[in-house]
């Protein structure tokens, strides 16, 4: 595909964001930092669901439920064990994917409208456990979650860097290890279960463990997400994993582009800093209340409308095609030019994205 | 579709002025109370930049409010109505001079919004204070973080006893009266005038209604409840619940609710041609709010209803003066003011809310000097402040750090609150005596503005 390894291209491009990443972090106010912070947050779980949704092909309105036990498991294991946050953060990965393992066997069952009912059952049932047991995850008030940045960076050092720079640290690595996966067999082995069941099975992939096996990771990835929302806002609530954090998870995959690991992060950027932008222009315009705050969802509505309009394949799709516009090949595999819109569908396939080849 | 992250990027140029300007006191003092020494000088001293969010010029605080999501309804008129009472200050000379910059920020009722958008008015705008955050879970998400930053945090939108914890929490203060004294208040009345009757609970399952049923068996004897039912308000579904206390028939039900679950309440009930006596917290009463959601939700439903026929005869209570009492000199200046800058609104209890706040928190920056740091308006608040347009005395003090200590039983009747009885005031310790205030209350000041 490429001269050069792509794990090396990989690897280069992670720590190329990790140096962008520790300069902004030092360069902007520490309430941006908070807001790098948020934005790993968001690259975390979307860059998991991009991969079940994008890659094999399977639908989730749930994953903001993953996420609600990554952030329980860290708020319960900091209070009553009082963990290393590595450890913490291991569990509460390792805890979301057992999740991911129980919601994933019913899932391999499950086609389209189904998956996507039982999945959506999920992300709205799941957290109301916190009020079904409120001595131990705290009900509607939740859980504090204390967490400080270590000794050794001084009294002085913010602690929303910090909390940037964990989060960051977490999000690329992940997005490392997606990568590779998306480029192994198993990444190949999704995409031939997505394209057609028979064939792949016919090929000798167990389709059905195939597919487990993408919710377990997009489990996992959602439940180190909500393991770092819940030391950021140092709070863990039912009010934080509604049902839009799930919606809002599913758009920022389908914004920045199904499947590819770029466009987890375009559409992180759009999820957090496009009601922020819309807010202040709003509020600046001297415009009254009812109208000013409602703007900013308007605003997120007709971005969405626009992008899907100008860039069906997400603005991942949109910053490719504008490369190849200037003549610049991007110097990727180029086999996005060539793949069709909408690959022909056999029989009863899920609702499948368009396709792409994944992993940039 | 919607999770609108209400933070900015950039700020108006109000607060960049303002950061710029404080960008080296912010720096040099990391904690606000640095130099503890009170500046209250003469009232010819010059106004300094005193604190991140005070300039020579202008006093930047800050707040969270839901202004879309499910607990928009109403609430969402708080925040502008305390935008209209600064206004109307700013208009007439502002506090010593300056003039207060009122910012929030939409957190649509979520904790993790909330989380956000208090950073951002912390961390980047540098409020001076975070004032009237609403809601209880919304709230609890950012306390810690506030008391941490040493940022003043005052008067709460919530009668959650949880803001008074001046040992561990110095700078939250609560304002509204607390739902423990509510309960014991509205408790009291219901053993009294309701003896022999069955009585149902419906409450919301957090510490809002959990607080108020607290305050309630303080006074209710157990054996006069029949059914103890309570809701999340993330679901409407709330016929399970109604037609629990039906079985049980509670000829009296006592709501802690908000507005949307007392509207709920009563339209489930009279789906099963169920009519108990009502008795509602005034955080889920004000019968303006309740009459507009009734005839709407009804309406969604395909009936037609009379909203102010249903608020009849619901029992509540009042901390503040009661809306349709004109001749009261409060109710004259919030209306007038309310007229004038906020006129869109409905004068409803959610305006009188958000003026009365506004009025505390002026009075409050009155008293904390002219030059202020951070420490002195806490200061201020603790060494006491006038009961203002409240009907009972605030119990501000170094070591209780609630709001409001009583209320009066009110009647809805035509869709106007009437005050029975005389105002009592209470304590939250199920032995503390429930009181009748003496004391009448202090006029509005001709000015409208609080004398220092």
């Amino acid at each position: 595909m490429s001269t050069r390894s792509p794990l090396l291209r990989i690897l280069g491009a992670a720590l190329l964001g990790a140096v962008i990443i520790v300069i902004l972090s030092i360069k902007l106010n520490t309430f941006r930092d908070y807001q790098i912070a948020e934005i790993a947050v968001y690259v975390l779980a979307i860059a998991g669901l991009t991969v079940l949704t994008g890659l094999s092909g399977q639908i989730s309105l749930g994953n903001g439920a993953f996420m609600a036990i990554g952030a329980y498991t860290t708020a319960l294991l900091l209070a009553h064990l009082g963990w290393p946050f590595v450890a913490v953060l291991v569990v509460a990965g390792i805890v979301s994917a057992a999740g991911g393992v129980i919601v994933g066997v019913a899932a391999a069952r499950l086609r389209g409208p189904y998956l996507a009912g039982v999945t959506l059952m999920l992300g709205v049932a799941l957290p109301f456990l916190a009020y079904v047991y409120p001595s131990t995850l705290g009900g509607d008030q939740g859980l504090d979650v204390t967490y400080t940045q270590p000794a050794f960076l001084g009294a002085n050092f913010p602690l929303t860097r910090w909390q940037a720079w964990v989060s960051s640290a977490v999000a690329l690595v992940v997005l490392v290890l997606l990568a590779n996966l998306g480029r192994s067999r198993v990444g190949r082995n999704w995409r031939a279960v997505r394209d057609d069941e028979v064939a792949a099975a016919l090929a000798g992939i167990n389709v059905a463990r195939s597919r487990v096996l993408a919710f377990v990771v997009s489990a996992a990835c959602a439940g180190l997400a909500g393991a770092l929302l819940a030391i950021i806002t140092a709070l863990v609530a039912p009010g934080a994993f509604t049902i839009t954090l799930s919606i809002a998870l599913l758009t920022g995959a389908v914004i920045g582009g199904l499947g590819t690991l770029l466009g987890a992060i375009w559409g992180s950027l759009v999820i957090v800093l496009v009601p922020v932008y819309a807010t202040d222009v709003a509020t600046s315009h001297g415009l009254s209340t009812t109208v000013a705050s409602n703007i900013p969802v308007a605003a997120y509505g007709v971005v969405l409308i626009l992008v899907m309009l100008i860039f069906p394949q997400g603005i991942q799709g949109g910053v490719l095609w504008l490369l190849r516009l200037f003549g610049i090949s991007a110097a990727r595999p180029s086999r996005q030019a060539s793949t069709p819109d909408a690959m022909p569908s056999a029989g009863e396939t899920p609702a499948r994205p368009h396709e792409k080849e994944g992993t940039q | 579709m919607k999770r609108s992250r209400s933070q900015r990027l950039r700020v108006p140029a109000i607060a960049v002025m303002a950061t710029a300007a404080l960008a080296l006191a912010a720096c040099s003092s990391s904690s606000g109370s640095a130099s503890g020494t009170s500046s209250g000088s003469s009232s010819t001293a010059a106004l300094t930049a005193s604190a991140p969010g005070i300039t020579a010029t202008t006093i930047t605080i800050g707040s969270h409010q839901p202004l879309t999501g499910p607990a928009a309804p109403g609430y969402s008129e708080i925040a502008p109505a305390s935008a209209a009472y600064f206004a109307y200050v700013n208009a007439n000379g502002g506090v010593d001079g300056r003039k207060i910059v009122y910012k929030y920020l939409d957190d649509a009722y979520n904790p993790t919004q909330t989380a956000s958008v208090v950073r951002q008015l912390v961390l980047q705008d540098n409020v001076y204070a975070i004032f009237d955050g609403l809601g209880t879970p919304t709230h609890l998400a950012v306390e810690s973080f506030l008391n941490a930053q040493k940022v003043p945090d005052v008067f709460v939108a919530s009668g959650c006893d949880c803001w008074n914890q001046p040992s561990t929490d110095p700078e939250t203060f609560g304002w509204q009266l607390d739902y423990i004294r509510e309960g014991k208040i509205l408790g009291q009345y219901i053993a009294e005038h309701f003896a022999g009757k069955k009585i149902g609970y419906f409450y919301q399952d957090d510490e809002f209604g959990q607080d108020g049923v607290k305050g309630l068996d303080m006074e209710i004897p157990k054996s006069m409840v029949v059914s103890r039912q309570s809701y999340v308000d993330t679901n409407v579904n709330i016929a399970p619940q109604v037609a629990a206390l039906h079985a049980a028939g509670a000829q009296v039900v006592v709501s802690f609710s908000i507005p949307a679950f007392t509207a709920l309440l009563k339209l489930n009930s009279l789906k099963l041609g169920y009519s108990p006596t009502l008795v509602v917290s005034s955080v889920g009463s004000d019968p303006i709010t309740l009459s507009g959601l009734l005839e709407s939700f009804a309406k969604q439903g395909g009936a037609t209803v009379n909203g102010n026929q249903l608020t009849a005869g619901i029992i509540t209570d009042g901390y503040l003066p009661t809306l349709g009492d004109t001749s009261n000199s409060w109710i004259a200046l919030f209306k007038k003011i309310h007229d004038q800058y906020d006129a869109k609104a409905p004068f409803d209890g959610n305006v009188l809310y958000g003026e009365a706040v506004a009025y505390t928190f002026v009075q409050a920056m009155l008293k904390a000097g002219r030059n202020p740091t951070r420490a002195d308006l806490v200061n201020a608040i603790n060494a006491g402040l006038p009961q203002g347009p409240m009907v009972a005395p605030y119990a501000y003090s170094s070591t209780d750090h609630a709001g409001a200590t009583g209320a009066y039983i009110g009647v809805i009747n035509n869709g106007v609150l009437t005050q029975e009885g005389s105002v009592l005031t209470t304590d939250t310790t199920p032995s503390g005596a429930i009181t009748t205030v003496t004391a009448t209350q202090q006029p509005a000041p001709a000015s409208g503005i609080p004398s220092p």
